[in-house]
């Protein structure tokens, strides 16, 4: 196949990923647009075949790598639990990550496989481009990988932080860039090596010092990070379809990014600077509160049953306790006895963006019935019931009232406008941010000690 | 003068990077997630990277440390390719209407 239409292949390949993304713009276009996806991937790497001079063994070995990865990765797509997916999406930007690495490396090993130069004599633009990707494509992997640890719950999410962290990290950092910079001038195997290492290193070192509640942050932000890496081995590779696609990989991480944090009102760097949530914060005043109004079951299913209408407000609580099928059967014995009942989700709900939705969408609950906060927030003041079910600090009308808070000026869930507010919680402990919800506290409050299913699977029994 | 063709992938990914911006901003936030999974499959494009770097096996049988690097790179981005699809498209298949199947 001509170079030019291969070229031209690969950029209509970078187009149906465009359309892939598209589609998401609503659920029924989003199928049609994976399969768009797909088909791209498919184009791009029959081209790739074509456009080689592939030796017969060559090709076996390939095929088996596809067969062995293509297998690994089915069984884990089908087996996963929807409860798992933010740990999932995490190992699989490792995945991305080391990719980059391995073929940055082996660009670097063999360039004429690629037609950058020769070993030692590699062409200076592509030197720093294969630089670029395999950096990033380090920092993604290791990052992900604590990330993956943090949300799998086997290293604690609490902030790792230690004096001169971030000088540390700053060293390193102009460490990378100027072993890039010595790369140029001396094409040295261990300096490419080191560059690597180093950046690994850095990846963990930026990922420790971030609570588990800021998780839905990184995950975009190494989302973002995976697809820069992917473009800087698409300069180096010199191919439309990397480059095209690291660029919509790294651009839509960056968002998802953004809005996590307006979601949480912190600024990007607050987020990644770390230590968050940690116990410095502890040390809020404590008052004297009136007691709390403590509610079982029956009450619950009493209040609701008599409501004309009700919101669900799930929290990471809801996940962690798999209450999402309780949840729904609930909202169905309501709606049985002519209950409105709608769902407000708040962006940093949960582990990743979008995280409640899936998982509400996983217990057939329609995907219509479930509103983001904009557009249900002002539904809370004509409603009878709110049902907070593992959701706290977004929920903490102290954002709106005290500058002194850590959470001041997050846009919060105003559940608190409802005529009585019903809170499953295991505890009255304080949220992440390590701060006292006064909701708690309140008249219309009535609060539900237990876990989150199954106080819901209670109340369902108690509404039959 | 000839202009560099580094010149013209930069303003392709330049352009892309606005595209996604748009793109990205369309995305209902109930789909973040598929989201990330389906950007996740993509930039498993990288596949093409280690194609090439597997195919070129130099005497026909001898591996170079770079075919093995390719070899394992392929194995990576296939794991992400095939998990990622269809782990977004099995999300996507539970997103269901009001008057849909009632289960």
């Amino acid at each position: 196949m001509s170079p030019s239409l291969a070229a031209t292949l690969y950029l209509i390949a970078g187009i149906l990923f465009i359309l892939a993304l598209r589609g998401l713009s609503s659920p029924e276009t989003s199928r049609q647009g994976n399969l768009f996806g797909i088909l791209g991937m498919i184009i791009a790497i029959i081209v790739t075949f074509l456009s080689i001079n592939i030796f017969f063994s060559s090709l076996i070995y390939i095929l088996i790598a596809l067969a062995l990865g293509g297998s690994l990765g089915s069984i884990i797509a089908y087996r996963i639990p929807m409860t798992a997916m933010p740990q999932l999406v995490a190992g699989f930007h490792s995945l991305v990550g080391l990719s980059a690495v391995f073929v940055a490396l082996s660009a670097f090993y063999s360039p004429q496989f690629f037609g950058l130069g020769t070993p030692n004599n590699i062409k200076i633009a592509s030197l720093i481009e294969m630089s670029l990707g395999a950096s990033i494509g380090a920092i993604t992997f290791t990052g992900s990988i604590i990330a993956f640890l943090k949300l799998q719950g086997l290293m604690s999410g609490n902030p790792i932080t230690f004096k001169g962290q971030h000088f540390i990290n700053l060293l390193i950092g102009v460490g990378i860039i100027g072993l890039t910079v010595y790369l140029t001038k001396n094409q040295n195997n261990n300096v490419f090596w080191l560059l690597i290492i180093a950046s690994f290193l850095i990846g963990v070192l930026l990922i420790i010092p971030i609570g588990g509640a800021d998780m839905p942050v990184v995950i975009s932000m190494l989302n973002s990070y995976s697809g820069w890496a992917a473009a800087g081995i698409g300069f180096t590779l010199e191919n439309t379809a990397l480059i095209i696609t690291g660029a919509l990989v790294g651009s839509s991480g960056a968002i998802l990014s953004y809005i996590m944090c307006k979601g949480m009102n912190r600024s990007f760097f607050n987020v990644i600077l770390g230590g968050f949530g940690g116990n410095n914060l502890a040390a809020h005043d404590k008052k004297e509160r009136k007691p709390v109004k403590k509610g079982n079951a029956e009450d619950a299913a009493f209040l609701m049953k008599n409501a004309s209408s009700v919101i669900i407000v799930p929290g990471y609580g809801m996940a962690v306790a798999q209450a999402q099928h309780a949840i729904k059967e609930m909202a169905d014995n309501l709606k049985k006895n002519g209950v409105r009942v709608t769902y407000a989700v708040h962006p940093v709900a949960g582990r990743m963006p979008g995280h409640m939705n899936v998982l509400l969408a996983e217990a057939n609950v329609p995907y219509d019935e479930v509103f983001e906060l904009e557009n249900i927030n002002s539904d809370f003041a004509n409603t009878d019931v709110a049902f907070v079910i593992g959701a706290n600090d977004v929920t903490n009308p102290i954002a709106k009232t005290d500058p002194k808070s850590p959470i001041y000026g997050m846009p919060i869930l105003d559940v608190e406008k409802s005529k009585s507010v019903l809170f499953v919680k295991r505890s009255l402990s304080p949220g992440y941010a390590g701060v006292d919800n006064e909701l708690f506290y309140r008249d219309n409050t009535l609060m539900l000690f237990a876990d989150a299913k199954k106080m819901t699977e209670n109340i369902v029994k108690n509404l039959d | 003068m000839e202009i560099d063709p580094f010149v013209f992938r930069l303003s392709i990914f330049v352009l892309s990077i606005f595209i996604g911006y748009y793109v990205v901003w369309s995305v209902t936030p109930s789909l973040h997630t598929p989201l990330m999974s389906v950007t996740n499959a993509i930039s498993s494009v990288i596949i093409v990277g280690a194609i090439v770097a597997t195919s070129n096996l130099s005497s026909g049988t001898v591996f170079k440390f770079s075919n093995i690097l390719g070899f394992v790179a392929i194995v990576l981005a296939a794991i992400n390719i095939f998990g990622g699809f269809l782990v977004t498209q099995r999300m996507l298949k539970m997103y269901k209407k009001k008057k849909g199947k009632s289960n």
